[in-house]
Order: structure tokens, then sequence, then C-alpha cells
């Protein structure tokens, strides 16, 4: 156990220090082309005070991002468009409703294609296929059309969310379903069970370990697509709107937030799955220790 | 009998649905919705057809492979047909939607921009990322089968990588690398590194005690043990790894262009005519990154059988 904290802790010393270190060098050039070109005179002490304090860095020191993070957080109200919780919580919406939407989506094919044979043919080699499709380039467009419409906001964004996301609820569901002990399964044809109490007294159980691995891949994948969904939405808000204005603008520290928060919503998500794994799973005696 | 008498109703309301659409002035729908009742026939047909060729499929005779590969086709046709005729039939405006025809009729009006988009985004960009992405995860994670110190430290960085969107770090590769596939190709490198070195570790680390004995027996030098043993049994991980990466560099590399790009590529056509309003010109572009996907999907399939063709997986699916 103390072996693998050394080793996760070493690494991210490792990281911090190699971003210090990048960061000094990356804008310590730019910054040495700036004093070349106004033929100011540079010393290296000067240029190292300097580069961690740059206002529109190419790599911001992770004090900064820190900085920026804590500013818009904190110090701003959560009404306000320049608070980040703001924008957070508009991709949190659009994330959770596109992953429930998939969820319930892959639940509903995985069974349809566990119980039909011809469902199973027809459809498996498609849902296969949707995800070889580059379904986030056409994002920008589904949000601009939907619009056109009059569906605005939350919608389009959460269709795309879904689109990412039942994907591998559906595989992961029909391999669950699958999974059932055939034993178990004999049983129950012994009682004479139909489909209907198959699927709710034996199945769905066995499938449950299955769709909660899936479930973590999903809400990774509902988070990309409503990024994603928000990058064409311009000024309307979401981290993805913060991400495209931030690189019009050349708010690098903006995009490195919007990016950190990003990654802290994706783990605090994934890690609300797996909460929810451990407590379903242990009290049927499931959990893996 | 009775399979070819569906099977003739089928074809016949199917013929009929398609020179409706085909023929009819655009708005049939809206002046007489009667012909709406020719979809429920089309549908209840199309499952009995799919269902008969898919119990045929089942059985294993001699034609069993081409009538397991049209049920899917047959879905497709279903789909592709309900849309190209509930678009000119209600005359959906061509901003929102336009039909299937209209799309293939500008992939090839348009072949030779096209094919400067696609050489752009997928001849330079993905391929340059993809190749270095995996060929860096493979590396590291050869290394690192053998020290617990790079595993402890990385594996749960993998972990964490895959719940974080990856594809936002775009802008600032565009920053860094400039406007050309260089950026791109940087953002593919980060996003296929970790699913390939998780896999291939997971698959360098899965090699059977026994076999690791049955060589230690044979004196086998590290080379050989790596090339006979390890590799081998690593590789279906290693091209689950290639397969997911594949769909993920052609993403990576689309959603990339929106931050910024030359006067070409595939995200560029798509950003630039969404914004002039030629929609059969955006799903064209679509069409060809679906054509790009599968098409590199079903290649590495194709060598995954090819190359795998000993192990229980694949050996399975022959069987079925």
């Amino acid at each position: 156990m103390h072996e693998k904290w050394f080793a996760i802790a070493s690494f991210i010393v490792i990281i911090i220090g190699a971003w210090y270190l990048f960061a000094l060098l990356m804008n310590g050039n730019q910054l040495v082309n700036n004093y070349e070109r106004r033929n100011m005179d540079w010393t290296i002490s000067s240029v190292v005070a300097e580069a961690y304090q740059v206002k529109r860095p190419m790599l911001p020191a992770p004090h900064q991002v820190i900085d920026e993070l804590y500013n818009t957080v904190f110090d701003t109200r959560i009404t306000s468009k320049r608070s980040l919780v703001f924008h957070t919580l508009i991709t949190l919406q659009s994330t959770l409703l596109g992953f429930l939407l998939g969820t319930a989506l892959g639940i509903l094919i995985a069974v349809g294609i566990v119980h039909n044979r011809t469902l199973e043919a027809s459809l498996m080699p498609w849902v296969i296929a949707s995800q070889t499709i580059p379904i986030l380039a056409i994002a920008p467009m589904i949000v601009v059309v939907l619009g056109a419409v009059g569906l605005t906001g939350l919608v389009p964004k959460s269709i795309i969310s879904m689109y990412l996301s039942f994907f591998p609820v559906t595989i992961g569901m029909v391999k669950g379903l699958r999974s059932a002990d055939s034993l178990h399964m004999e049983l129950l044809h012994t009682y004479s069970a139909n489909a209907h109490q198959l699927f709710w007294k034996l199945r769905w159980f066995s499938a449950q370990p299955y769709l909660f691995a899936s479930l973590k891949v999903g809400i990774a994948a509902a988070l990309v697509g409503a990024i994603v969904g928000e990058l064409p939405t311009g000024a309307q808000g979401g981290l993805g709107a913060r991400l495209l204005s931030g690189s019009y603008y050349g708010q690098t520290t903006q995009i490195w937030s919007a990016l950190f928060m990003a990654a802290l919503l994706g783990s605090v998500l994934v890690w609300l799955v797996s909460l929810a794994e451990k407590v379903l799973l242990r009290r049927r005696g499931l959990a893996h220790e | 009998m009775n399979s070819k008498l569906v099977c003739g109703f089928f074809a016949l309301s199917f013929c009929s649905l398609s020179a409706i659409s085909l023929m009819v002035e655009p708005g049939f729908f809206d002046r007489s919705p009667v012909l709406l009742l020719l979809f429920p026939a089309i549908y209840v047909s199309a499952a009995k057809v799919m269902s008969l060729l898919t119990a045929y499929g089942d059985q294993g005779r001699p034609l069993s492979r081409y009538s397991r590969i049209s049920v899917p086709l047959v879905f497709a046709l279903i789909v592709g047909l309900t849309w190209e005729s509930m678009v000119s039939g209600y005359q959906v405006p061509f901003v929102l939607l336009p039909p299937p025809s209209t799309i293939v009729s500008a992939f090839f009006n348009n072949t030779s921009i096209l094919w400067a988009d696609f050489r752009q985004t997928y001849l330079k960009a993905v391929l340059a990322g993809y190749v270095i992405g995996c060929t860096s995860g493979f590396v590291v994670a050869k290394l690192a089968v053998k020290s617990r110190y790079l595993q402890n430290g990385l594996v749960p960085m993998g972990n964490f990588m895959s719940a974080i969107p990856i594809v936002g770090i775009a802008p600032i590769m565009v920053m860094w690398f400039g406007f050309d596939w260089q950026s791109k190709a940087a953002v593919i490198v980060v996003m296929t590194f970790f699913p390939m070195f998780i896999n291939t570790l997971t698959g360098l680390k899965s090699v059977d005690a026994l076999q690791k004995d049955l060589f230690h027996t044979y004196a086998a030098t590290k080379t050989q043990t790596f090339f006979k043993s390890q590799l081998p049994q690593a590789l279906p991980f290693i091209f689950n790894a290639l397969k997911i990466n594949s769909t993920l560099a052609l993403i990576g590399a689309i959603v990339a262009e929106f931050f910024g790009t030359p006067i070409v590529g595939m995200g560029f056509r798509i950003s630039t005519e969404v914004g002039r309003m030629n929609m059969d010109m955006v799903w064209a572009t679509i069409l060809v990154a679906a054509l790009a996907g599968s098409i590199s999907y079903g290649a590495l399939a194709l060598l995954e059988k090819a190359t795998l063709f000993w192990h229980a997986s694949v050996r399975g699916m022959r069987a079925r």
C-alpha cells in the first residue's frame, strides 16, 4: 500500500516540477523574443521572475491556474457569467440529462437484443457501427439545426451526450443479461417461469455488475459529449464555451482552469457512480473488497 | 412457400413507396395522408423478412453468411427509405434535414474538395497522431510491465485520464503547435496513449503462469519469451486498444479543427458549411467521416482475424 502511494505521490511531484520547468522555458522564450524585438536588456533572473506572472502565458504555471480557479469559483457570485461554478452547473445539467437518456436507451436496446434474435441480427451491427462514426464531429451541427427548430439550451447537448453514453451501456447490458448462471436459468425453467419472470428475478440481477461498469464509461462519455456540444453555442455558457472563448481571446489561464474543472467534474461523476455501485453490490454481498 | 409470399409482399410495398417518393412532387404526405398507411405495411413485412433471414442465417446452410449480412442491410434500407420519403413527403426544409439522395449526390459532385479535406484530416493528422500515440503507449507498457514503480504511478493516472474529457486540450495544442495538422496529431497522441498503455499492460501481464514456466524450462531468452509468448498473448488486448483508438483519433482530429485550422480539413468543412447553411455538404463530410471510421475499424477487425486465427476469441466467432 505504501509503495503505491509513494509511486503516485512521486509521479505528481515529477509532473508539477516538469510543469514549472516547461512554463519557464515556454514563457521565458516568449519574453526573451519580446525583449529582443524592443532592444531591451534582460538577465536570466528577471526573465525567471517574470515568466510565472505573464498575463497571457503560453503555459500558465500551476499556481496561476489555481489562482484563477479560486477566483472564479469562490470570489465570484454563482449567478455571474464569470463564475466557473455557473458554467460547470450548465455542463453538469446536460451531462446528467444525456446520461439518463442514454442509459435508458441503452438498457432498452439491450433488453430487446437479448429477447429477440431478429433485433440482435439487424441492430447489433449498427450499434457497433454507430460508434465508429465520429458523432462528435456533427455535434455542432445537431446543436445548430435543433436550435433552428426552436430547441435550444439543454436538449441538443443532451442528445449528443445520450448518443455517446448509450453504447457502453448497451454492450455491457447485453453481456450482463446473458451472464446469468445457466444452472439458475434451468432452475427457473423447471419452475416454468416466463420471460418476464426470468428477467425480473434473475437476468436483471446478473446484469447489475456489468451495468455499473458500463455506467462509469458512459458518464465520462456523456461529459465529453456535453462539452463538445457547447463549443458552437458560443457565449451561452458551459465549460465548452469557456474553452472556446478562452482560445479565441488567448486567455490561457481560463482554458486551463476550465480544463481542470472538467477533469474534476469527470472524476467526481465517475466516483459517484462507483460509490453507488459499492453500496448496491455490497448489500447483495457481491462487492469485491 | 410462405416465406416467398412474404418476400414478394415486402418487395411490392417497398417498390411502390420508393416509386411514390421519387415520382410524385414534394409534399404528397400533406395532401394525401392515406399514403402514410404504406409505412406500417412496410415495417411489418420488413420485420417478417428480417426474422426469416435471421432464422435462415442461424441454420448454417451454404448461403447463411449472405443472409446474415443482408439483415442489417435491410434494416438500413428501411431507415433510409423512411428518411427519404418523410423529408420529401412533408417538405422538410432543406436546412433541417436534406434527403439521403441529395447527400449522396453532394458526395459525388464534390469529390475533389472532400478528398483534400480527407487528406488533411485523415492522412496527415490522424495517421501521424495514431501511430505516435499507439507506439509510445506500447513502448511505455513494455517498460512498465517489469517495473512495479512505473505501474503504480501510471495505472492510476490512466484510470484518471479515462474519466476526463481529453478533447479539451485541443485549444491548448492549437496554440502550441499552430493551425496545421501537427496540433491535431498532438491531441490524438494524448488521447490514444493511455488506452493503448492500459490495454497492452493488461495483455502483457495476462500471460499464463504455466506457459511462463514452460518457456523457462526451454531456457528461452528474454527476446524469445517476449515474441513467442508475451506478445501473442497480449495481441487481443492490443487490437482492442487499436480499435478504440481508431475512433478516438478521428474524433480528436475533427474536434481540434473547430479551434483553428488552415482552410482545409473535415472539421473546418463542417463548421463553415453549417455557417453557410449548405447542409448537403455537411452531411457529405459526415458521410466521409463515417466511411473512414467504419473502414479503418473494419480493416483492424480483419487484421485481427488474420493474425489471431489461433486465439479462442476468433475461433469461437468462426464456429458460431
